[in-house]
């Protein structure tokens, strides 16, 4: 049990979804409260912050929900195998097919 | 004048910009902090346990590619010669990446060997394995040099920081991350730095499309500047511009033959620091699917790292100015500068921030690449194979770091190295020649045609780099003349040819190994069911067979070639 919470704390997916869950944030605050008429001129009127917060906000979210709907799963055969003894060295590993 | 080129380029980072840009590191460090737990063994360190998922190595396959070669070099040309540079992509690697994981992945990864000179160590022994293994260990020290230089100026143009520091700090956190979570890190950071590349290049072509009047109004202000070569601008065949070949059959025929098959099959299919993403996935049906995985966003990533160097020529004016000289103005801004022009004439503050992150996540994952490749080749083709033999498996896990720590001091060195050659780039190609062009063709010729003998391997190899070194001589003494693309391209062609000729002389005049040796490394002599893998739990689905995947992705190009014909 607390090989597979670990092995959940190290889900590629869930450093994805808070990454782009901090930058989603930031970008949209920015975006609503502190885009100032210079900025908008730039990109020829668009909000960039606003479109890419919100964006990105979503994309932490689809992430999120992969991790929620395909959880990760440690092979119950994790222990064995890899080998730790080192010289056979051929790489026969454990965790090839469930 | 020129100081003061380079001073436009600062990019006006406020101080939200630089706590992005912190929210990045850490997290890099803490991935590499959390990998150190799950590294045990040196098979953990060096091919992450072999346990990775398909779409995890993809994405790695590709973004260890995505260095601050492909995003300056490639918005450069897009630049300078417009959809021409689409070949790179569509002709270049998205076949070879395919030809990869169709044909030659179930010869790597069945063999369960580590790299790729150990492949060729089971294939043809010794002699060719000490040649590779040696010459592949001293290019990547090379590269790595060249991807922490790239970073460094980028760094030093930025935030104004000095050079030195810049290569020093940047060395330092490769080191951090790699060293302690070896290939995991590498490979985790190196996708989550795909995602913030391509964030970066989003609101890029669509906030430059929208500037320039969406791509109607992208050819027009093409043909308005430049109305003498729009046509070769806006065509991708023939492509005269991009080879220097004025005959457009000649130009095709360099285009599919030259840059297609010797340069991007030597490429994508023989350089470990790709290839070793494959090997680390989980089982044979991911290891397939990971080159395969990774053609699809590579299929895209064209459209949005080109058309915004495109739009950079058009819309900067010191581009416009610079690109209307014919590029011969001196002490502005250069093609490179595109996608830096860009960042700073379009992304508000909060954006800027996630732009810079992705540029130095980018570069310093083309030096971790190089690292992670470097040390694993060292440590198990050269240390553990001739110098220090049968020791446990801890003592070579403590090897590879070490030789991680040497590697990233080697590439401080090599950087200023680097740093002496005026145009990197051609630099880089011409190692590319150098090195993978004679490799690919004895990979070919030693997969397919079992009587390829052990010492054919070696001295093709050896005769394959000789070719294009003498080539690369000859063209710098001035008694052949051929402009920069041009020489690589015949260089390596050279490189190709000579080994093959070399290594079927050889190998008719000597003993072949027994084909009780070769079998799972000579096609003909490997039994059909061991190349196949296994298709039931998470590799069963239609989805996931990797000839449908294959089917996909060129029917995708084919089309994309259609419309930009």
């Amino acid at each position: 049990m607390t090989d597979r919470k670990r092995a959940g704390l190290f889900d590629l997916r869930g450093i994805l979804a808070l990454l782009f869950g901090v930058y989603g944030l930031v970008l949209t605050v920015m975006g609503i409260a502190a885009t100032s008429q210079e900025d908008l001129d730039k990109a020829g009127g668009i909000n960039v912050n606003l479109w890419m917060g919100v964006a990105m906000l979503v994309a932490a979210a689809l992430f999120a929900l992969w991790v929620v709907l395909r959880p990760l799963t440690v092979p119950e055969k994790d222990a064995q195998g890899k080998d730790a003894q080192g010289k056979d060295a051929q790489g026969k590993d454990a965790v090839d097919t469930p | 004048m020129h100081l003061l080129a380079e001073a436009d380029l600062r990019l006006d980072a406020a101080p939200i910009d630089y706590i992005l840009l912190g929210v990045y590191f850490v997290m890099v460090l803490g991935i590499g902090a959390l990998a150190r737990r799950s590294v045990s063994s040196s098979l953990d360190f060096f091919l992450s346990g072999r346990s990775l998922p398909a779409w995890v190595t993809g994405l790695a396959f590709i973004s260890a590619n995505l260095g601050a070669v492909e995003i300056f070099g490639m918005t450069a040309n897009g630049a300078q010669y417009g959809i021409p540079t689409m070949h790179y992509y569509w002709i270049g690697a998205i076949p070879a990446m395919v030809f990869l994981g169709l044909v030659m992945m179930p010869f790597y990864y069945g063999s369960k060997v580590r790299s790729v000179p150990e492949f060729l160590l089971r294939r043809f022994g010794k002699f060719a394995h000490l040649v590779n293994g040696l010459s592949f260990a001293t290019a990547q020290v090379l590269i790595a040099g060249v991807n922490l230089f790239a970073l460094a100026t980028v760094v030093n143009l930025l935030l104004g920081w000095p050079l030195w520091l810049s290569v020093v700090v940047a060395a330092a956190i490769v080191l951090a991350y790699t060293s302690l979570g070896g290939l995991s890190a590498a490979v985790y950071n190196e996708v989550m730095q795909f995602f913030v590349i391509v964030a970066m290049l989003l609101p890029l072509t669509f906030v430059g499309l929208h500037r320039v009047g969406g791509w109607d109004g992208l050819v027009d202000k093409i043909r308005a500047a430049s109305p003498a070569t729009a046509a070769e601008q806006l065509n991708s065949w023939p492509g005269t511009n991009i080879t220097g070949i004025g005959s457009a059959t000649l130009s095709v025929l360099g285009i599919v033959f030259g840059l297609g098959f010797v340069l991007s099959f030597g490429y994508w299919t023989t350089n470990f620091a790709e290839v070793q993403r494959a090997m680390s996935a989980k089982s044979m049906s991911a290891a397939r699917r990971t080159p395969l995985i990774g053609a699809y966003p590579k299929t895209f990533i064209a459209l949005v790292i080109i058309i915004p160097g495109m739009i950079a020529a058009v819309l900067s004016p010191e581009l416009a100015a610079y690109k209307a000289s014919g590029g011969t103005a001196e002490g502005g801004v250069t093609y490179n500068n595109a996608i830096l022009l860009l960042i700073r004439d379009l992304l508000p503050n909060g954006m800027l921030g996630i732009a810079i992150t992705g540029l130095l996540a980018a570069f310093m994952a083309g030096m971790a690449a190089n690292v992670s490749s470097f040390n694993t080749v060292f440590t198990y083709d050269l240390w553990q194979s001739y110098v220090r033999k049968d020791k446990p498996d801890g003592y070579y896990l403590r090897v590879g770091r070490i030789v991680t720590v040497l590697g990233c001091l080697a590439a401080i060195g090599t950087a200023f190295i680097a740093a002496s050659f005026n145009n990197i780039m051609d630099y880089l190609q011409t190692l590319f020649g150098f090195f993978n062009a004679p490799l690919f063709a004895t990979f070919i010729l030693g997969m397919f045609w079992k009587r390829m003998t052990p010492l054919a391997g070696g001295l093709g190899l050896i005769a394959g780099t000789g070719a294009a070194i003498t080539v690369d001589v000859l063209n710098r003494a001035g008694v052949l003349h051929l402009a920069g693309q041009g020489a690589s391209f015949v260089a390596a062609s050279a490189a190709f040819a000579v080994d093959i000729v070399v290594s079927v002389a050889v190998s008719l005049v000597t003993r072949p190994k027994p084909a009780a040796e070769l079998v799972g490394l000579v096609w003909s002599l490997t039994p059909r069911d061991q190349l196949r893998h296994d298709a039931t739990g998470e590799n069963a689905g239609w989805y996931r067979k990797p000839g449908v995947l294959a089917a996909g992705v060129l029917a995708l190009t084919l089309a994309l070639n259609i419309i930009f014909w």
